[in-house]
Order: structure tokens, then C-alpha cells, then sequence
């Protein structure tokens, strides 16, 4: 075996110059100390979206995408096709976790203010992914065409036609038409499974990139320590490190099938466009606090439209998200920032309180 | 247990503690891989379609099947095609054909079923004349029902 390792390695080499691979390798570590836990968050989102990609393919296999077809592919899907409701619950499952992955790692990020000075793009591109995760959810939700998600995805899109300005134009564009219809199934189809892999497989290279070619970031008390002449306590990532992760997947691969063997995702009834909105229309859980705290806005703030200014102020919260490195000029000069890890706990806090009281609104 | 641990194999290859970890690992890798790739592998296999097999099928209207003339049709999931000799006999056979599952027609100048993917000839009795196909066209059980101007082709599995 190890003889073969060899000659395949001694035959590349002749061919490629594998020495910078192998230095990469060996050099590769990754800081010990009390906060490294939360390197493992970026991993986890990694590997649920390989999981998507794999499961997304195989689904692919068997799926439809028209109003005609799309429900009844579902459902064949889950009751026909051998281990196809494993398939499908597990692509459920795994976007749900994925998000609330991508939102972990992004506020363990934000809190321990790894995007400062020399990691800003690293942040930029990973808050650009994830919007692109919302994205996929948003985009994969309509793809079963059942009565929840048709609905949800009217008033999602009818959302995105209260920008100011360029609101008719987008909510024409999104739904490919007034209404949701069948031309909205062809679109969001697309988009889930062509022009949003495209744009994530491009941040993501550029994410790993980043955090290739920097290293993992230090909380800054350790920082200063290393200031003081403290050296850093490293492991080695291949293999120390990635075994760790590796046990961190295998646990979340475990989470995984428990929950796509015993919470199977609902299917729901076909959407009947024509059909009353059936109460308790609510989107996926990672949107409730944007949309409950639109429904609470008045209809009308100084004269404008309540919810179209809620709308623009949400904007706004995305704009600032991506320029935190750059706004954050005390962490960049690796002073605390007490002013931001402020905003990044109210942020919290926010999401988490709207995001119950929307699940309980009537 | 320490004897069977240091204990020397084939040569300078030695049981010790790491390969025997190495060996454990490998083996949950391995069935991690396995359990992941069978339900794939049977997800990949289609399933049976859940159409059922017809079995009978209104081919056309007597009336509107002229002498000489054939006229293709779905049976079940495929097509079947039904032709009326010069004499006014009325046969119907599958379409698909044994070659390599080309749909085949009627050709009136010749009397003869032509399937224009590889030039295979079949007579009106569904035996290859000419051609690649390596079987007769499957052969199906034509009667009428109804009368005058309504009379119905039906045509049926064997």
C-alpha cells in the first residue's frame, strides 16, 4: 500500500512540483487555546454542503421541475424510489442545519473579531455566502410546490417588490411574471441549482483561500500575548486537527440521520394557486424574524410605507454586514471594540426573541 | 495480550498499538462509506415504472384504417401499430423495433413495416424480411367491437 502511495507520489512529482503541497502540509497548524473551539463551525458548514451537493445531485436524478410535475416527482420520490425519502430528508435536514451552522460561524466570527485587519475580505466573502445559503433555502423551499412553500414564496417575493425604486422590476424578475406561477417554479429551479452553485463555488474557493493562505485567525488576548514574547501553542492540522474534525462531521453526520429517519420533512398537498391561503402561513425558521418584524411595522412611518422602510433598513443591516472590517477600526488595530461586540450580541438576542415570538404569532 | 501485541509478524511488519488503532479507524471509514453507498446505489436503480401493463387498447375506428394503411398508437408506455392489408385483414403489432427499439411504420409502396433507423424490413406477418433486427415484432391480438360506423379496433396482449 504504502509502497504504491510512494510511486504514485515520485511519478506525480516528476510531472508536477508537489514540494509546495507537501510544505502546506506539513506546515499547516492550528492554534491551541481557550477559544478554538469555535474553529470547528466553519468545518461543520463545510461539510453540510457537501452533503447538499450529493444529495441535491441524486435528487436531480428523479425530480421535475414544473407545476404539473414538480409535487408529484416529491412524492414519488419519497415513496417510490428505494430509500428516496432518506435522500430527501436528509437534503431537508441538512439545508436547515447548514444555516444555522453558517449562522453560528458567523457570529463566533463576529464576536471574537476575527475579520479584523489582515482578514477582511474572508469575512466579506463568507457574509456574501451567506446570503447565498439564504438564497438556497429561500430558492429550494418553492421547488416541491406544495401549498406552504407557494404561498410563502408569494409573500417572500411580494416582499422583495417593496424595494423602493426597483421593486416591480425585481419582483417581476424573481416570480418570471405578476404572479407566482409556474414560470417562478422554472426560475427558483435555476437558480437553486445553477446560478447560486455557480456563485458559491467561486466565494467558497476564495473563502478557503483566504483562510488557507492566512492561517486561523487568534482571539486578541492571545494576540497580545504572543505581543509578549508568549509563543503560540499550535497542532499540527494534518493529521491532529483534521481528525477533530472529522469526529466533529461524524457527530453531525449522526444528527443527520436521526433526524431525517425519525422527523421525515412534510410534503404538504399540492399548491392549488386558485385555493384560500390556508392559515399559519410562515417561512422557514431562518426568516421568521425578518418577516415578523416586518408584520409588526406600522403601515405608515412618517408618511411611507411602514414595511417599505423596513425593508431598506434591512438593506442597510446587510451593507453594514459586509463593511464590519472595515468600520471596526479599533479591532483592526487589535484594540478591543466593546461598540461592536455590542451590536453583535443586540443582533443575537434580536434574532433569537423574533424568531420565537414570529413561530408563535398568529 | 502483551505477547500477541509484540509479538513479530512476517518479517520486520510488527502488530503494535498503532496499526491496530490505524486498522480501526479504517474499518469505520470503510463502513461509513458502505452505509452511505447503499441506499445510493438502490437509489440510483429506478424504480419499476408504476404503470401498469396494459393490456387492451382502442387501436383506431375500422372506418378510418383504409386498406393499405397503418397507423401508430400508445400501448401502455409504448408504441403499437396497427395496419389493414391490401385484402382488408387488420393486424397490429408493436412498433418497437427489435433492433434497437426504433419506432417502426408502414410502408404503403411495399406493404411492408420499415424502420427508417437502420433500414430493418419486416413483412405484414412482423418477420424481418431484411435488415439488423434479430426478432419478429411482437405479434398482438386484434378484434372489433362495436358495429357500422363505430366499429372499434381493439387491439390486446397475446
Amino acid at each position: 500500500m504504502s509502497v504504491m502511495l510512494q510511486q504514485t507520489t515520485a511519478w506525480l512529482e516528476e510531472r508536477f512540483d508537489l514540494s509546495g503541497v507537501r510544505h502546506f502540509v506539513a506546515e499547516k497548524g492550528v492554534p491551541i487555546h481557550a477559544q478554538k473551539v469555535w474553529y470547528y463551525l466553519g468545518g461543520i458548514t463545510l461539510f453540510l454542503f457537501a452533503v447538499q451537493i450529493f444529495t441535491g445531485i441524486l435528487l436531480l436524478l428523479y425530480y421535475r421541475p414544473s407545476a404539473a410535475e414538480a409535487y408529484e416527482s416529491v412524492q414519488f420520490i419519497v415513496t417510490k424510489v428505494r430509500f428516496g425519502w432518506l435522500i430527501r430528508n436528509v437534503h431537508s435536514w441538512s439545508a436547515n442545519l447548514l444555516i444555522a451552522a453558517a449562522f453560528a460561524h458567523f457570529f463566533s466570527v463576529f464576536l471574537l473579531k476575527s475579520y479584523r485587519k489582515p482578514r477582511e475580505l474572508t469575512w466579506a466573502s463568507g457574509i456574501l455566502l451567506l446570503f447565498l445559503m439564504l438564497g438556497f433555502g429561500f430558492s429550494g423551499y418553492l421547488l416541491p410546490w406544495n401549498e406552504l412553500s407557494f404561498f410563502a414564496t408569494k409573500v417572500g417575493t411580494g416582499i422583495a417588490g417593496g424595494v423602493p425604486i426597483a421593486g416591480h422590476f425585481l419582483l417581476r424578475l424573481l416570480r418570471g411574471g405578476d404572479d407566482v406561477t409556474g414560470a417562478t417554479l422554472s426560475r427558483f429551479y435555476g437558480l437553486h441549482v445553477a446560478v447560486l452553485p455557480a456563485m458559491t463555488t467561486a466565494l467558497l474557493a476564495l473563502h478557503l483561500l483566504f483562510v488557507q493562505r492566512q492561517g486561523m485567525s487568534v482571539p486578541l488576548e492571545t494576540e497580545h500575548r504572543l505581543e509578549t514574547g508568549e509563543p503560540l501553542r499550535q497542532m499540527p492540522f494534518f493529521p491532529n486537527y483534521i481528525l477533530r474534525d472529522v469526529l466533529a462531521w461524524y457527530v453531525v453526520l449522526a444528527i443527520l440521520a436521526a433526524l431525517a429517519a425519525f422527523y421525515p420533512w412534510e410534503l404538504g398537498t399540492k399548491a392549488d394557486p386558485f385555493a384560500p391561503v390556508p392559515p399559519g402561513i410562515r417561512p422557514e425558521w431562518y426568516f421568521l424574524a425578518v418577516f415578523h418584524t416586518l408584520k409588526l411595522l406600522p403601515s405608515h412611518i412618517l408618511g411611507i410605507e411602514g414595511e417599505r422602510i423596513g425593508i431598506v433598513a434591512f438593506g442597510l443591516v446587510a451593507a453594514f454586514l459586509v463593511f464590519v472590517p472595515f468600520l471596526d477600526r479599533r479591532a483592526s488595530r487589535g484594540a478591543r471594540s466593546p461598540l461592536f461586540t455590542v451590536a453583535a450580541v443586540l443582533g443575537l438576542v434580536y434574532l433569537i426573541t423574533f424568531t420565537i415570538v414570529g413561530h408563535y404569532a398568529k | 495480550m502483551t505477547r500477541l501485541i509484540d509479538a513479530p509478524r512476517r518479517g520486520d511488519v510488527r502488530f503494535n498499538r498503532r496499526t491496530f488503532l490505524d486498522a480501526l479507524l479504517a474499518v469505520g471509514f470503510v463502513s461509513t462509506a458502505a452505509a452511505i453507498a447503499y441506499p445510493v446505489a438502490l437509489y440510483l436503480v429506478p424504480p419499476e415504472s408504476g404503470e401498469p401493463d396494459t393490456s387492451s387498447v382502442v387501436a383506431a375506428k375500422s372506418a378510418e384504417l383504409k386498406p393499405n394503411s397503418g397507423k401508430v398508437f400508445k400501448f401502455g408506455s409504448r408504441p403499437a401499430i396497427v395496419v389493414r392489408t391490401t385484402d382488408g385483414d387488420v393486424r397490429a403489432f408493436s412498433a418497437v423495433c427489435t433492433h434497437l427499439d426504433c419506432t417502426v411504420q408502414f410502408k404503403p409502396d411495399t406493404s411492408q413495416l420499415w424502420c427508417a433507423c437502420h433500414n430493418g424490413t419486416y413483412d405484414l406477418g412482423g418477420n424481418v424480411v431484411a435488415g439488423p433486427p434479430p426478432r419478429p415484432l411482437e405479434t398482438f391480438v386484434v378484434n372489433r367491437r362495436g358495429e357500422g360506423a363505430d366499429e372499434e379496433i381493439v387491439v390486446s396482449r397475446g
